[in-house]
C-alpha cells in the first residue's frame, strides 16, 4: 500500500483538474464547480489514505518517490512526507473543498469567469501539496515560487476594490524573499559540492556539516523568505492588504495554508540544516515573535475592517508559532505544528464567516454592522465558535496548541513566555470587541437600514465603547421600522462551516491522534538542532539541588 | 492520602459532566425542534446528575477516587490525562453545583417562560454546569483550567443573553476580559509547575512541591491567587461581578453567587498543600480577602439596584471565604462550609430578587419598590429567611459558618489576628446594615411603584408561579438548616479530613461564646443603624445628590471602574491608535516609500530619453571619445 | 605622400561626417554624413592595407561597402516611410524613440 504514489497523485490530480476546468467553455460554471469539488474531495480522500498508510513510528520520510530531474545539478523530483508535512496535507485536503463550497455562489468581478477562479484554486492546491511534499530543496524552491502565480491571480482578478495593489504587494514581497532564498539554495548546493557530490536532497544536506559562519548567511537567506511568508513583524504589512482584498476563499487558503509554508520552512529547513545558526539567532527571532504577538494583537484591536482585523490576528498567531519553533523543545514545537493546523481551521472558519457576513451587508467595516445575533443566530453562533477558537478557549483546538507552545517554552525561555502569555488577554479583547460590535446590541448600520450617516459610521475603531454603551443606548430607542432582515445561514453555508466547527471541537477535546503523528518528526527536528527530543526535564530549582550545588 | 482507582458507581462519575454537556449539545444543535421540551431536558440532565453525585458521595467512604478517561495531551515529557478525582472536597462541590443548579433550572422554567430564546438559555445553563463540574472534578490543573475557562464562556454567554442591550453585551465582555487577566495567572502557575516539577496533576504536584525553593512556591501561590481573584471577583479584579448582574437573574443566582464565583476558593483550598508551604502567599490571600470583604460591604451599602447590592454582598462574602482559606489549615473547612451555606442563602436571595423583579416589571431600583411584603408573601418569607441567614442571625446558617471564620481569624493571635478579626466583625455589621436597608426598601414602607418606562402601566405586583416559588422555599430551608447541619450534625471538617487533614481543636484567644455574643451584638447594631437611617424615614424616589464623600465613593464602588479605565483602558486605546498609525505610516510607509522611491527615480532617469536621434548619437560619440581617451591614457601611462 | 597624409584626410572626412550627423536635421543629409564616415573608415583600411602590403584591409573595405549598401536600402526605405507619414524629412520630427 505504501508503494502507492499518494503524493504524486495528490499533485497530479488537482493539476489535471485545473487544466480541465480551465479548458471548459465560458458559461459552464456549474460543471466547473462540480468538477472542482469532486477533484478536491479526491485529494482529501488521498490525504486520508496517505495518513492511514503512514507509520508514525517508522522512518522520518515516508511515501517517498524520486525521479531524477536535472541530473547535472543533482536535482530530483523527490517527494516524501514526515508527520509535520502530512498534517499540513490533511489541512489542505480539508480546506480546499470547504473553500470551493464557500465560493460556490460568488459572483465574478467584472468580465472574469468563475471557471477560471476554480481552475486557479485547483492549481494552487497542486502546488501547495508539492511545497509540503518536496524533499528536494530545489524542488521546494520551485513550488515555493510557483505558488505565487495562482494566488496572484486569485487576488488580482477576483479580489476587492484595491486588489491590484494588494496582489502586486503580495507578489513583490514574496518574490524578494524567494530570490534571497534562491541565493541561499545555490549556496547550499555549493557547500555540498565542496564536501563531495553536490546535491539538493534534504537528507544529504542534513547530514553534512556546514561552517558556522556560512551557516549564518544561509540561515538568514532562508529565514527572510520564511519570515516574509509567515509573516513575522516587521515583514507583515503585505498580509493585511492581501487578506483584506483577496476573495474569501483565497484569503482562507492564503492565511490557512500558504503562510504556513513559512513556519513549515523554519522547522524543515532552518533548524535541521543550520542548527548552529538557529541557536545563535534564536533570541532575536524569539524577540520578533513575541513582539509580533503583542504588536499585531494591539493593531487588530485598532482595525475597522473585519478582514484586516482577522489578518492581523493571524500575524499574532504566527508569533506564537514562531515562539514554539525557536525555543527548541519537543513540547513547544509539537504545539507549534499543531498550531499551524489549528490556526488553518480556526482562522479559516473566521474568514469564511466574516465573508458570509460581508456577503449579507456588502461592507467590510465593523461599524456598518450591529445586532446581527438577534436576526441570524446560527451565523452568530458560528462566528462565536470561530472567534473562541481564535482566542484559544479550552475546548477548541487552538487551546491545545497554544497551551503546548507556552508550556513548552516556559522552561527554557520564561521571560519571552510570560510576555507572550499576556497576548491571550489581548486575543480575548480583539475577538470579543469585533463580536460585540457586529453581533450584539441593537440592529444598526447596514443591518438596521438607517442611521448610516451617524457618527458611528465614521468612528475610528479602537477598544472604545466600554463605558456603558451610552451612545448605543441612544440608538436603541430609535429602532428602525424599516430594519432589513438579515437572512441566517443557508444550507450550503452550514454545510461549508460545519466540518470546520466539528474539527475545531473534536481536535480540542481529543488532539492526541494528531500529536502522535507530529511528535516523531518534531523530535527528530529538535535533536537535529541539539535540543533534547525527550522533552523538558524538571528544573533543578529545588532546595535539595541547591544544597548539592552549594557543596 | 493515596488515591484509589474508581470502582462501581464511582467509575461512572464522568456521567456527571457528560449528561449536562449532552443536554447542551442537543439543545444547541437541535434548533427550534427542541423548543417545546428543551427546558425539561435541560432540567432533567442536571437533576439526574444530582442523583448520581449523591450516590457517588455516599459510596465514597473517605476515599479519594481517580477515574481515568483518556489521554488528552502526551508529548515530550508533558502528559495530561483527562482524568477525574472524586474526593470529599469535589463531592461537596459536585453536590452544591448539581443541587442548586437543578433548583435554579426549575426556577428558570418559570422565570424565562415568556422569553423566545428559553431553549438556548437552558443550553447555556447546562453548558455551565458541565464546565463547572469539570472544574471541580478534574484531577489536574489543566483540566481545572479547561473547566475554568469553560465556566467563563458560559458566564459570557449568559450575561450577554439579552444581547440586544448594549449594557449586557458590554458587561459580558468585561467579565470575560477581567477573567482572562486572572486566567493568565493560572496559566503561568501551570507553566511554573511543569517547568519545576514536570507534572501538572494534583497528585504529582502536591507530592513533590515540598522539594521546591520557597520563592518558587510563593510565586506559584501568588499566580494561583491571581487566577482565583479573577474568577471570584476579588480585589483588584472585582469590578466585573456587579456588572454581570445584567444577565437574567437565575444566572446571577447560579453562576454569580452560588457556584462559579466560588471557584477561586475551591482553587486555593484544592491547592492547600502549596499554600501550606508559603506563608507569604497565604498572607496575601488574607489581605485580599480582608480588603475585598470591606470593599464589597461598603459598596453594598450605597447601591439602589437590588441585584447590585446582592452582587457586592457576594463579593464581600467571598472575601470572608478568602480570609478563611488564607488562614491555612484551620480555615479551609470553615471556608468551604461558608461557601456551601452562602450558596444556599445567596442563591435563595437572588431567586427572591428575581421574583420581585418579575412582579415589578423587571425593575431593579429599590427606591421604586416598597411595601411588597403583603403582595409577595412567599417571596417575602423565603427572602427574609435568606436575609437572616446572611446577616448571621443566631442559629441560622450564616451564624454558624461566618462565626467560625471570625473565630479562626481571631485565633490567629497577635496584631494580625486582631486586625483581621476586627475587619471580619466590622464586615458583619456592615452586612447587617446593607441587607436590612435592602429589606426595608423592598418589602416595607410605602409603595413607591412607578411604570418601568414612560407609557407603560404601573406594575401590579403578583406572586410568582409555584415553579418559581418551590425552589425558593427549598433554598430557604437550606438557608435555615444548612449551617447547623454542617457544623453540628454532620461536621464538614471531618468529612473533608481526607483532603485537609484531621480537624483539631484550636487554642482560642477569646472564648467562642464571647465572640458569638460580640458578633451578634455588632449585627444588631447594624440592623438598628439601617432602621434609623432608612426605616424610620421616607425613602426618596430619586437618590439624593447632596451626600457625603464617603457615600459618593461607595456609590462608585470606591472608583474601581474609574481606576481601571484611566489605568488600562485609556492608555490601551491610545496605544492602539498610536500603533495603528505607526504600522500604516511607519512600517508599511517604509515599504511603500521604497516602492515609490524606486518608481520616482526610474521615471526621472527616463526623462533622459528625449527621442531625438541626434542626442543619442551625441551620447555614443561622447562614450566613444571617453573610451578612446581612457585607452590612450592607459597605454600612454 | 606619406601614410600620415592619408590618415589625416580620413580623420578629417570622419570628423566632417560625425559633425554632420550631430548637427544636421535633414535625414538625407544625416544619411550622407553616415556614408562619409563609413568611407573615411574605408580609406583608412585601404591605406593600411597598402602600407603593410597585405589584402586584409581591402577585403574588409569590401565588407563595409556591402554593409553600407544594405544600410542604404533599409535606411532610405525608413526615411521614405517617415516622409510619407510626416511630410517631412527632419529627424527631429521623429522623436518616438523614448520612454
Amino acid at each position: 500500500m505504501s508503494d502507492f504514489p499518494f503524493l504524486l497523485l495528490m499533485i497530479a490530480v488537482p493539476a489535471v483538474g485545473a487544466a480541465v476546468v480551465a479548458a471548459l467553455p465560458r458559461g459552464r460554471d456549474l460543471l466547473a464547480k462540480q468538477i472542482s469539488l469532486g477533484v478536491s474531495l479526491v485529494v482529501l480522500l488521498l490525504a486520508v489514505l496517505a495518513t492511514v498508510a503512514f507509520d508514525a513510528g517508522g522512518d522520518r520520510f515516508q511515501l517517498t518517490s524520486s525521479v531524477s530531474w536535472i541530473e547535472d545539478f543533482g536535482v530530483s523530483f523527490a517527494l516524501g512526507v514526515d508527520g509535520i508535512a502530512l498534517v499540513m496535507l490533511l489541512l489542505i485536503g480539508v480546506l480546499v473543498p470547504v473553500v470551493i463550497g464557500a465560493s460556490w455562489d460568488d459572483e465574478p468581478v467584472g468580465t472574469r469567469s468563475m471557471t477560471v477562479f476554480f481552475a486557479w484554486i485547483l492549481l494552487l492546491e497542486a502546488l501547495m501539496v508539492g511545497v509540503f511534499a518536496a524533499t528536494d530543496v530545489f524542488l521546494f524552491y520551485v513550488f515555493f515560487e510557483a505558488m505565487l502565480v495562482p494566488m496572484y491571480f486569485l487576488i488580482g482578478s477576483f479580489g476587492g476594490p484595491r486588489r491590484q495593489y494588494a496582489a502586486v504587494k503580495f507578489f513583490l514581497y514574496s518574490l524578494v524573499g524567494g530570490l534571497i532564498m534562491l541565493a541561499a539554495v545555490i549556496g547550499l548546493y555549493v557547500v555540498s559540492a565542496n564536501q563531495g557530490e553536490g546535491s539538493f536532497a534534504f537528507e544529504v544536506l542534513n547530514a553534512i556539516d556546514i561552517d558556522p559562519d556560512v551557516q549564518k548567511l544561509l540561515f538568514l537567506g532562508f529565514f527572510v523568505a520564511f519570515a516574509i511568508k509567515a509573516p513575522l513583524v516587521p515583514f507583515h504589512t503585505w498580509l493585511p492588504d492581501a487578506g483584506a482584498e483577496a476573495p474569501v476563499g483565497g484569503a482562507v487558503l492564503l492565511v490557512g495554508v500558504l503562510d504556513k509554508v513559512g513556519t513549515f520552512g523554519f522547522l524543515r529547513y532552518c533548524l535541521p540544516l543550520f542548527p548552529d545558526a538557529s541557536r545563535d539567532f534564536a533570541p532575536y527571532v524569539l524577540a520578533l515573535a513575541v513582539a509580533g504577538v503583542l504588536y499585531a494583537a494591539l493593531l487588530a484591536m485598532g482595525q475597522s475592517d473585519m478582514k484586516r482585523l482577522v489578518s492581523y490576528t493571524s500575524v499574532a498567531h504566527f508569533g506564537f508559532i514562531a515562539l514554539g519553533i525557536f525555543v527548541f523543545t519537543t513540547e513547544a514545537a509539537t504545539g507549534a505544528v499543531l498550531y499551524m493546523v489549528n490556526h488553518g481551521l480556526a482562522t479559516g472558519l473566521l474568514f469564511l464567516v466574516v465573508g458570509m457576513l460581508i456577503a449579507r451587508g456588502g461592507s467590510r467595516r465593523i461599524s456598518d454592522y450591529g445586532g446581527v445575533a438577534a436576526q441570524a443566530p446560527v451565523l452568530a453562533g458560528v462566528f462565536l465558535v470561530a472567534g473562541l477558537a481564535s482566542l484559544a478557549l479550552p475546548g477548541t483546538n487552538s487551546f491545545v496548541s497554544e497551551f503546548l507552545v507556552l508550556v513548552g517554552s516556559y522552561p527554557s525561555r520564561p521571560v519571552f513566555t510570560i510576555v507572550a502569555t499576556v497576548g491571550i488577554i489581548l486575543a480575548a479583547l480583539y475577538v470579543l470587541l469585533m463580536y460585540q460590535r457586529t453581533m450584539h446590541g441593537p440592529a444598526r448600520g447596514l443591518m438596521g437600514g438607517h442611521d448610516l450617516a451617524t457618527p458611528d459610521g465614521g468612528e475610528p475603531a479602537g477598544p472604545a465603547g466600554d463605558t456603558g454603551g451610552a451612545t448605543a443606548t441612544a440608538t436603541v430607542t430609535a429602532a428602525p421600522a424599516t430594519a432589513r432582515r438579515v437572512p441566517d445561514l443557508s444550507r450550503r453555508e452550514i454545510a461549508v462551516a460545519s466540518p470546520l466547527v466539528a474539527l475545531i471541537i473534536v481536535l480540542g477535546v481529543y488532539p492526541q491522534p494528531l500529536i502522535d503523528l507530529i511528535e516523531p518528526a518534531v523530535a527528530a527536528t529538535i535533536s537535529d538542532v541539539g535540543g533534547d527530543p525527550g522533552g523538558a526535564e524538571p528544573q533543578a530549582d529545588t532546595d535539595a539541588a541547591r544544597t548539592e550545588a552549594g557543596n | 492520602m493515596d488515591t484509589v482507582p474508581a470502582d462501581g458507581l464511582l467509575s461512572a462519575s464522568w456521567l456527571l459532566i457528560a449528561l449536562p454537556l449532552a443536554g447542551a449539545a442537543v439543545l444547541l444543535l437541535g434548533g427550534r425542534r427542541t423548543d417545546r421540551w428543551g427546558h425539561l431536558l435541560g432540567t432533567a440532565t442536571v437533576a439526574i446528575a444530582f442523583v448520581i453525585a449523591l450516590a457517588c458521595a455516599f459510596s465514597l467512604d473517605d476515599r479519594q477516587v481517580a477515574v481515568h478517561l483518556f489521554t488528552f495531551i502526551d508529548t515530550g515529557s508533558l502528559e495530561v490525562d483527562a482524568g477525574l478525582l472524586f474526593d470529599p472536597l469535589s463531592a461537596v462541590f459536585a453536590l452544591l453545583i448539581t443541587g442548586v443548579g437543578a433548583l435554579i433550572h426549575v426556577y428558570s422554567i418559570g422565570y424565562m417562560a415568556h422569553d423566545p430564546r428559553r431553549r438556548r438559555f437552558f443550553a447555556y445553563l447546562n453548558l455551565f454546569v458541565a464546565a463547572m463540574l469539570l472544574l471541580v472534578l478534574g484531577d489536574n490543573y489543566v483540566a481545572l483550567y479547561v473547566g475554568w475557562e469553560g465556566v467563563g464562556l458560559a458566564s459570557y454567554l449568559l450575561i450577554a443573553f439579552w444581547h440586544e442591550r448594549p449594557a449586557a453585551a458590554t458587561a459580558a465582555k468585561k467579565a470575560f476580559i477581567m477573567n482572562r487577566v486572572g486566567d493568565v495567572g493560572l496559566a503561568l502557575a501551570i507553566f511554573v509547575m511543569f517547568a519545576q516539577l514536570g507534572t501538572v496533576t494534583y497528585e504529582g504536584v502536591f507530592g513533590s512541591v515540598g522539594l521546591l525553593a520557597g520563592g518558587t512556591v510563593t510565586a506559584i501561590g501568588l499566580l494561583l491567587l491571581l487566577g482565583a481573584c479573577g474568577k471570584s471577583g476579588q480585589f483588584p479584579l472585582q469590578a466585573w461581578l456587579p456588572d454581570a448582574m445584567e444577565g437574567p437573574t437565575p444566572v446571577s443566582a447560579l453562576i454569580h453567587a452560588a457556584t462559579m464565583v466560588t471557584a477561586g476558593v475551591y482553587l486555593i483550598a484544592r491547592s492547600a498543600p502549596i499554600y501550606d508551604l508559603t506563608e507569604t502567599a497565604r498572607t496575601v490571600v488574607l489581605v485580599v480577602g480582608a480588603v475585598t470583604l470591606m470593599i464589597g460591604a461598603i459598596a453594598g451599602c450605597a447601591y439602589d439596584d437590588i441585584k447590585k447590592v446582592l452582587a457586592y454582598s457576594t463579593v464581600s462574602q467571598i472575601g470572608y471565604m478568602f480570609l478563611a482559606v488564607g488562614l491555612g489549615p484551620v480555615g479551609y473547612a470553615a471556608a468551604i462550609a461558608h461557601l456551601l451555606t452562602h450558596g444556599f442563602f445567596k442563591a435563595g436571595l437572588f431567586l427572591g430578587a428575581g421574583s420581585v423583579m418579575h412582579a415589578m416589571d423587571d425593575q431593579v431600583d429599590m427606591r421604586r419598590f416598597g411595601g411588597l411584603a403583603r403582595k409577595l408573601p412567599i417571596t417575602f418569607v423565603t427572602f427574609g429567611l435568606g436575609y437572616l441567614a446572611l446577616i448571621g442571625f443566631p442559629f441560622l446558617s450564616g451564624y454558624w459558618t461566618k462565626d467560625a471564620i471570625i473565630e479562626a481569624a481571631l485565633d490567629r493571635g497577635g496584631v494580625s489576628g486582631w486586625v483581621l478579626g476586627g475587619v471580619a466583625v466590622l464586615g458583619a455589621g456592615l452586612t447587617a446594615f446593607y441587607m436590612t436597608r435592602l429589606m426595608l426598601m423592598t418589602f416595607f414602607g410605602r409603595a413607591r411603584w412607578a411604570p418601568s418606562a414612560p407609557g407603560r402601566p404601573a406594575p401590579h405586583p403578583h406572586e410568582s408561579p409555584s415553579v418559581m416559588t418551590v425552589p425558593m422555599v427549598v433554598l430557604s430551608v437550606g438557608s435555615v438548616a444548612a449551617g447547623f447541619l454542617l457544623v453540628q450534625v454532620f461536621p464538614l471538617d471531618e468529612w473533608l479530613a481526607p483532603v485537609f487533614g484531621e480537624p483539631h481543636e484550636a487554642e482560642h484567644v477569646i472564648a467562642p461564646a464571647v465572640v458569638a455574643t460580640v458578633v451578634t451584638a455588632v449585627m444588631v447594631l447594624g440592623v438598628l443603624a439601617a432602621w434609623l437611617f432608612v426605616g424610620r424615614r421616607e425613602v426618596p424616589v430619586v437618590a439624593p445628590e447632596r451626600v457625603s464623600v464617603v457615600t459618593r465613593a461607595a456609590r462608585k464602588a470606591l472608583y474601581a471602574d474609574a481606576i481601571n479605565e484611566s489605568l488600562f483602558m485609556r492608555p490601551g486605546q491610545w496605544l492602539t491608535r498610536a500603533l495603528v498609525w505607526v504600522d500604516n505610516r511607519g512600517v508599511d510607509g517604509a515599504v511603500n516609500g521604497l516602492a515609490a522611491g524606486l518608481g520616482g527615480s526610474s521615471s526621472r532617469l527616463g526623462r533622459a530619453q528625449t527621442g531625438f536621434v541626434r542626442t543619442y548619437a551625441m551620447g555614443m560619440l561622447g562614450g566613444a571619445v571617453l573610451v578612446a581617451g581612457a585607452l590612450l591614457a592607459v597605454t600612454a601611462g | 605622400m606619406t601614410l600620415a597624409h592619408y590618415l589625416v584626410l580620413a580623420a578629417m572626412l570622419f570628423t566632417i561626417g560625425a559633425v554632420g550627423v550631430l548637427v544636421r536635421r535633414n535625414a538625407i543629409v544625416v544619411f550622407m554624413c553616415v556614408e562619409l564616415m563609413l568611407n573615411s573608415v574605408n580609406l583608412t583600411l585601404v591605406t593600411f592595407a597598402r602600407a603593410t602590403g597585405t589584402v586584409d584591409g581591402q577585403i574588409m573595405a569590401f565588407f563595409v561597402m556591402v554593409v553600407a549598401a544594405a544600410e542604404v536600402v533599409v535606411g532610405l526605405a525608413i526615411i521614405m516611410s517617415i516622409y510619407r507619414t510626416r511630410r517631412s524629412a527632419s529627424v527631429d520630427d521623429a522623436n518616438l524613440l523614448k520612454y
